[in-house]
C-alpha cells in the first residue's frame, strides 16, 4: 500500500499489506497473517532448493545495485567448515528513500522470517540485521519482534523445532551513511570506523569476521517468504515491461507530490502514472520539473524523460538513471535545482568516509563551488571545473560515494544548466546559503 | 619459465617478476615509480591516496598498483592519458587544502608531494578563494610534531603505530575534508620506534623538533652508513650540512631493518660534530706530548713498541672498524695479545612489526666484528690483564675513572683514538683516527652480516683511519712490510673476512660469520 | 547528567546491571571489538555524552586502546563528543525534505528554543538543535528526532506545540 495512504487500485501489495496495521507487529499477529509458512518450507527444503527458487523468481537486490539475489547466494562456499553470515542491511540512508522503514516498523517478522530463509540458503547460522542509529522506532519494534521470535522458538538454537539455529542480532549504527555499503557496514558491525573495504577479497570469501558474508537489504530478504509460498513462477510472473525485472518493488515516492509515501508496485509499471495516478501528481498549479527516481546518487530525470519509462531496472536505465533504492525524488517548478544540487553534494561532503583523496576532497569542493555559484560569487568556469572534477570523482576510489556526488552534479549541469547559468550571469538573485 | 613466475608488459617493458608481487612493486623493477602515498612497502596497503591508479588492459576502469596482483598476460599502462589525468585530479585534491608554505617546510626538497606535482601535476591552481582547511600544529610526542594542515591522510604513520610498532596511539578522527590524524590526549607518541613516522610522511606533516628548520633538504649531503647504536647494524644515512651531521635516517635493508631505525640511534650523531678532535699525532717525550708529523709519530710508536717486551692488551670501542681492529692485533703479531670491546648494556626495545628487528642491549656496532677478529676477552679480564701488561692499545674506547686507574700498571699506553683523554697514563702516543661519519669501513652485526659504511664529512687536521695508522705501525716494524693502501684492501687482507672486498658487501652486505649471538 | 568532563570525579558506566548487559551481548559476537558501538550506545545513555573517560573506559572493557575508539567515536555523528542539551533535536535538511520547507522548521526550532545557533545548547540546558542529513522518512517531511522520539511532518507552525511537550 501506498503508505501512509489507503491502497491504490494499481498498486501490487505483497510486502506493504500489513503497513499500518499494528497487529501484524507481533509474532501471534503475523502467523495469523499468514507468518512462517514459508519459514516451516524453507526449514525442509536444501539450501540448493531454496537458492534455485530465489534464483527461478528472478528477485534482484533492492537496495540498490540490483544484483541476482539467487546468484549472490550461490556464490557463498559450501562445505568449507567455516562459520557463514548473513548481514541483513538495514541502514537505509539514502536520501529519498525510507521503504525498509515501512517494513522494519509494520512487518518486522516479514523480515525475520527472510533473514532466517537466507541464511538456511547459505548455511549461516547467525544474521546480523544493522540498522541505521536514526530509525529509532524501527529499531525497538524489530528489537521487539526479534526477542518474540526467540521466545517463540521460530528462531535460536532450535528453529521451529527443527534443529538447525539461527541466530540474529540487531546491531545499531551510529549516524553514518557510508554504514550502508555492504563493506563499510561489517566494519561498522565489527567495531571500526565504517570505512568500505578494497574488493577482492569480496564478503563471499571473506566478509564479517573475516568469515564469508552475504549481505542483502531488507527488501530483498522481505521478499523471499512470498517468493516461497507462492512460488518462483508467480513471482517471475510480475513484470510489466522486462523480463529481468520481476516482482514487486516498493518505491518511496517524497517531494512535490500531493501523496508522498511507499507504494508497491509491480515491476515496469509507468513512471508517469506512479507520479500522477498513485501519487496524486503536483500540487494545484504547479508542473513536474525533475525526478530522482533511485535514491540520490543517480542520474536526474526529465519530465520528458519520466513521460514514458517504465518503473524497472531496464526501463530506468534506458532513461540514463537507474532504479537504483527506489527512493523516488519529485521536485516541481517550484524548486531551485542549484541550490538542491548543493544539499545533495554537501550531504556527500558530510558522509564522505575520509579514506579515499578523490572523494574526501572532490566532495567538499564541489560543495563550496556550488555554494558560490548560488551566493553570486561564481565564475563563467565553474560549470567545466564542476564537471571535470566530477570526472575525477567517477570510477576512482573504493567504494562509490564520490561517484555518487558527482552524478547529480554532471545529470544537473547537462539537464537545468540554464538555471545555474542564470546564477552566474546574475539573471538570478544570490541566494544565502543554509540556515 | 616457472609457474611461481608471472610474465607482465609495463609501458613497453616486458618482464617476469613472482606471482603475488603488486603491479606497483613489477613497475618499480620495470623502472617504473609509480607516484604513490599511501603505499609504502613496510606497511600494510589500504589503496585510499588513488595516486597510484593505471590503466591494465582489459579492466573497465582504472586500478590501484598498489594491491592489484601481477597476472599472466597483463599489459598495465602506468603513463597512459587516462592514468595521467586521474593522478592529476588526484594531486589536485590533495593541493586544495595542502598549505603552500614549502618555504618555511623542512620537507621542502624531499617532498612526494612537491616531486610528483612537479612531474604530474597541474601548472596552475583552479582553487578559487576559498579558505584552506586550518588546524593547528600538535605536539605529538618528545621528537615529533603533527602540523596538521599539511597532511594529507596516507594514514602511513597510523599503520606504522598499529602494525609495526603495535603501539596503537594514533587513528584517524572525523570524516570527510574535516579529518585529521589524532591522538589520544593521555598518550604520546613516544615509542622507542616512533621516530620512523616522520621518515614515513610523505609531506612536511609530521615534523621532527631535533631536525626543524635546521637545514634545507637540497643543501644536504647524503651517505650512507651504519648505526653505531647497538648490534642491531641498521642501515642509515648520515645527512651533512657543511660538514656537520644534522640527522641520521633509516636507509632500508629488508635483511636488517626494513625501512627504519630506532630513536635512540637517530638521535645518536652530536658526538660525530665534536670540535675538540685531536687533530695531530701527539708522541710522548718525557712526562710531555709533542705534535708530530705521521713519519715521525708512526717511527717513535713502533720505536716504543719494540722497547716494551711482553704482553698487549687492546681495549676497544664499540664503533672501531673490523679494518681496525684486524690491523691494530695485527701490529701487535709476535705478541700474547688480550682483546676486548667494551660494550655499554641498555634496554632491549624490539619493534614489534619486524621480526629479528630490535635496538639490542650490547650498544657496541661493531661487537660481532671484534669476535670475528678474536678480540673476544671479557672486558673486565682484559682489564686486569692491562694491569700489568707491557704494552696498552686503547682503541678510541671511552674509559672511566676506574678502567683509567686498572692501567696504572701498565708498560705503555697508545691511544688511537678520536679525542684525547688526558686520564690516560704511561701515555707514549696519542694518534688520531677518524670517526665512522669520516671513513670507510665494515662492521658486523649480530647475525654475522659484514657491511660497509662511508665517508660523509672530512676528518678533522691530520686524522687517519684507524687500519692505516695500524697498519702504518705493522709495516714500520719489520723490512718488507706493504701497509695496505685502501679500506677495501685492508679488509681484503684480513683472513676472517676471506678476501671480501667492500664492492663484494655491496648495499646489504653479506653474512660472514656463524649466524646470530648463539655464535658467541 | 554531566556537563564536564573535569567537574567532578568519574562514575564507571559498567557496572551492575550495564556491565551485565554487554557481558551477555559479548556471548553473541566472535570477538570484543564488535561491542564497540553497542557499549559506546551505553555510555551515551548513561551520561547524555561520550566523554573522554567515557572513550577510555569503553577502551578498557573492549580490550581497546583509547586512541582507538576515539577515532571510532568521531566517525559516527550520533555520538556527543561535547555535552548537549537535556533534549537534543536533530533536523532533517537534506533535498527531500528541504523542498518541502525545512529549513524553515529548522529556524523555527532555533527561534522556540533559545538556541539561537546550530550546535549551541540554550540558555537553560534544555535544547540543542542540530541539522541532520537524510533521517529517512522523506515522505513525513520534515522528521525530526529529539533524542530518541522519531517525530514526522513537523511544519513550523508545529514547533511550539511540539516543544511544549519536552519539559
Amino acid at each position: 500500500m501506498g503508505y501512509p495512504h489507503p491502497i491504490h487500485p494499481k498498486e501490487t501489495p505483497v510486502l506493504s499489506t500489513h503497513f499500518g496495521d499494528p497487529d501484524a507487529r507481533s509474532h501471534a499477529g503475523w502467523v495469523a497473517r499468514g507468518g512462517y509458512v514459508a519459514l516451516q518450507q524453507a526449514l525442509g527444503m536444501t539450501p540448493e532448493a531454496i537458492v534455485d527458487e530465489v534464483k527461478a523468481s528472478g528477485l534482484r537486490g533492492r537496495g540498490g545495485a540490483g544484483f541476482p539475489t539467487g546468484m549472490k547466494w550461490s556464490f557463498m562456499p559450501k562445505d568449507d567448515g567455516r562459520e557463514h553470515y548473513l548481514c541483513c542491511n538495514a541502514d537505509e540512508s539514502e536520501p529519498g528513500t525510507f521503504k525498509d522503514r515501512e517494513i522494519l516498523r509494520w512487518t518486522p517478522h516479514a523480515l525475520i522470517e527472510g533473514c532466517a530463509i537466507g541464511c538456511l540458503a547459505i548455511r549461516a547460522e547467525t544474521c546480523v540485521i544493522f540498522i541505521r542509529g536514526e530509525y529509532t522506532e524501527p529499531y525497538r519494534i524489530l528489537q521487539a519482534a526479534v526477542d518474540e521470535a526467540y521466545a517463540a522458538g521460530t528462531i535460536g538454537a532450535n528453529a521451529m523445532g527443527s534443529g538447525k539455529r539461527i541466530e540474529m542480532i540487531v546491531h545499531r549504527g551510529a549516524g553514518a551513511y557510508i554504514c550502508g555499503e555492504e563493506t563499510a557496514l561489517m566494519n561498522a558491525i565489527e567495531g571500526k570506523r565504517g570505512n568500505p573495504r578494497i574488493k577482492p577479497p569480496f564478503p563471499a570469501v571473506a566478509g564479517l569476521f573475516g568469515l564469508p558474508t552475504t549481505i542483502n537489504n531488507v527488501e530483498t530478504l522481505a521478499a523471499v517468504p512470498a517468493i516461497l509460498t507462492r512460488g518462483a513462477a508467480w513471482y517471475a510472473g510480475l513484470s510489466l515491461s522486462s523480463p529481468k525485472s520481476t516482482g514487486t518493488k516498493l518505491i518511496s515516492v517524497c517531494g512535490h507530490v500531493q501523496r508522498p509515501g511507499t507504494y508497491e508496485i509491480t515491476m515496469g509499471l509507468p513512471m508517469q502514472e506512479l507520479i500522477f495516478d498513485l501519487c496524486g501528481g503536483m500540487r494545484p498549479g504547479r508542473t513536474l520539473k525533475a525526478v530522482i527516481p533511485g535514491g540520490s546518487s543517480v542520474p536526474i530525470m526529465t519530465p520528458e524523460e519520466v513521460a514514458d519509462c517504465a518503473t524497472d531496472y531496464e526501463g530506468i536505465a534506458a532513461k540514463g538513471s537507474l532504479l537504483g533504492s527506489g527512493g523516488m525524488i519529485v521536485m516541481d517548478d517550484t524548486t531551485d535545482m542549484v541550490y538542491q544540487i548543493m544539499r545533495l553534494a554537501r550531504f556527500y561532503a558530510h558522509e564522505s568516509c575520509a579514506q579515499c583523496t578523490n572523494c574526501r576532497e572532490g566532495t567538499a569542493w564541489t560543495t563550496k563551488i556550488l555554494e558560490r555559484i548560488l551566493r553570486g560569487e561564481g565564475k563563467a568556469s565553474d560549470l567545466d571545473l564542476l564537471l571535470d572534477l566530477a570526472d575525477n570523482m567517477t570510477g576512482k576510489t573504493i567504494c562509490v560515494l564520490s561517484d555518487s556526488c558527482a552524478t547529480p552534479v554532471v545529470s544537473g549541469i547537462a539537464k537545468f544548466r540554464d538555471e545555474f547559468d542564470a546564477y552566474l550571469s546574475g539573471a538570478r538573485a544570490p541566494m544565502t546559503v543554509g540556515v | 619459465m616457472s609457474t611461481d613466475m608471472v610474465t607482465l608488459t609495463i609501458d613497453g617493458i616486458t618482464l617476469s617478476v613472482p606471482k603475488g608481487t603488486s603491479v606497483i612493486e613489477a613497475a618499480k623493477q620495470a623502472g617504473i615509480v609509480v607516484p604513490h602515498y599511501c603505499y609504502h612497502p613496510s606497511l600494510p596497503a589500504p589503496a585510499v591516496c588513488r595516486m597510484c591508479l593505471v590503466e591494465i588492459e582489459k579492466l573497465p576502469k582504472l586500478v590501484p598498483s598498489c594491491v592489484t596482483p601481477v597476472a599472466e598476460g597483463q599489459v598495465v599502462h602506468v603513463h597512459s592519458p587516462a592514468a595521467k589525468k586521474a593522478r592529476e585530479g588526484v594531486l589536485e585534491f590533495l593541493l586544495i587544502n595542502h598549505p603552500l608554505d614549502c618555504p618555511i617546510c623542512d620537507q621542502a626538497g624531499e617532498c612526494e608531494l612537491q616531486d610528483f606535482v612537479f612531474q604530474e601535476g597541474r601548472a596552475g591552481t583552479r582553487y578559487g578563494d576559498e579558505a584552506k582547511r586550518w588546524n593547528p600544529v600538535e605536539d605529538f610526542g618528545p621528537d615529533i610534531l603533527y602540523v596538521t594542515n599539511r597532511c594529507i591522510l596516507c594514514t602511513r604513520c597510523v599503520r606504522f603505530m598499529d602494525h609495526v610498532a603495535d603501539d596503537p596511539v594514533l587513528n584517524v578522527s572525523e570524516r570527510g575534508d574535516r579529518a585529521y590524524i589524532g591522538i589520544d590526549p593521555g598518550h604520546r607518541v613516544d615509542h622507542p620506534w616512533a621516530g620512523n613516522i616522520v621518515d614515513l610522511c610523505p609531506v612536511g606533516s609530521l615534523v621532527s623538533k631535533d631536525f626543524l628548520h635546521k637545514a634545507r633538504a637540497w643543501d644536504l649531503d647524503k651517505n650512507a652508513s651504519i648505526c653505531t647504536g647497538c648490534t642491531q647494524g641498521c642501515n642509515i644515512m648520515i645527512d651533512t650540512r657543511d660538514e656537520n651531521v644534522v640527522r641520521l635516517r633509516p636507509r632500508p635493508n629488508l635483511e636488517v631493518n626494513r625501512h627504519f631505525i630506532c630513536d635512540v640511534g637517530r638521535a645518536d650523531y652530536r658526538w660525530m660534530n665534536r670540535g675538540d678532535r685531536v687533530e695531530a699525532p701527539l708522541i710522548g717525550e718525557g712526562d710531555r706530548l709533542h705534535a708530530q708529523d705521521w713519519d715521525v709519530a708512526v717511527e717513535r710508536t713502533v720505536a716504543a713498541l719494540a722497547a716494551a717486551a711482553g704482553d698487549a692488551v687492546v681495549l676497544i670501542g664499540g664503533r672501531a672498524s673490523s679494518e681496525t681492529i684486524g690491523w691494530t692485533l695485527q701490529a701487535l703479531e709476535g705478541r700474547t695479545v688480550t682483546a676486548a670491546m667494551k660494550v655499554p648494556m641498555g634496554e632491549e626495545a624490539p619493534l614489534a612489526g619486524v621480526p629479528n628487528l630490535a635496538l639490542r642491549r650490547e650498544r657496541a656496532a661493531n661487537l660481532h666484528g671484534a669476535l670475528l677478529l678474536g678480540a673476544d676477552a671479557p672486558w673486565e679480564a682484559a682489564l686486569t690483564v692491562a694491569s700489568r701488561a707491557a704494552v696498552v692499545v686503547v682503541l678510541d674506547a671511552d674509559l672511566d675513572d676506574a678502567e683509567v686507574e686498572a692501567l696504572r700498571g701498565a708498560g705503555i699506553v697508545l691511544h688511537l683514538t678520536t679525542v684525547a683523554d688526558p686520564r690516560l697514563p704511561a701515555l707514549r702516543a696519542v694518534l688520531p683516527i677518524t670517526s665512522v661519519a669520516e671513513e670507510q669501513g665494515v662492521f658486523v652485526n649480530r647475525d654475522g652480516r659484514a657491511q660497509r659504511y662511508l665517508p660523509a664529512k672530512t676528518p678533522p687536521g691530520m686524522a687517519r683511519p684507524g687500519w692505516w695508522v695500524a697498519s702504518r705501525l705493522w709495516a714500520a716494524g719489520a723490512p718488507d712490510r706493504v701497509a695496505p693502501d685502501t679500506a677495501t684492501e685492508a679488509l681484503q687482507r684480513l683472513p676472517a673476512f676471506s678476501g671480501l672486498s667492500h664492492r663484494d658487501l655491496g648495499f646489504v652486505g653479506r653474512i660472514v660469520a656463524p649466524v646470530g649471538e648463539a655464535a658467541r | 547528567m554531566s556537563t564536564s568532563s573535569h567537574a567532578e570525579p568519574y562514575v564507571p558506566v559498567f557496572v551492575g546491571d550495564t556491565k551485565a548487559r554487554l557481558e551477555a551481548l559479548a556471548t553473541k559476537y566472535p570477538t570484543r571489538q564488535a561491542l564497540l558501538l553497542p557499549a559506546l550506545w551505553m555510555v551515551q545513555e548513561a551520561r547524555g555524552w561520550v566523554s573522554p573517560e567515557g572513550i577510555t573506559e569503553v577502551a578498557e572493557q573492549l580490550e581497546l586502546t583509547p586512541a582507538y575508539v576515539r577515532g571510532v567515536v568521531s566517525f559516527y555523528t550520533m555520538y556527543h563528543t561535547h555535552p548537549v542539551g537535556r533534549y537534543f533535536i536533530q533536523v532533517c535538511t537534506t533535498s527531500p525534505c528541504n523542498i518541502c520547507g525545512a529549513e524553515d522548521v529548522v529556524r523555527a526550532l532555533l527561534t522556540h528554543t533559545g538556541c539561537g545557533e546550530l550546535g549551541a545548547t540554550s540558555p537553560d540546558g534544555k535544547f540543542t538543535v542540530a541539522e541532520a542529513e537524510c533521517l529517512g522518512a522523506c515522505a513525513f517531511a520534515t522528521p525530526v528526532l529529539i533524542n530518541d522520539d522519531f517525530i514526522e511532518s513537523v511544519t513550523p507552525e508545529s514547533v511550539p506545540a511540539l516543544l511544549a511537550r519536552y519539559t
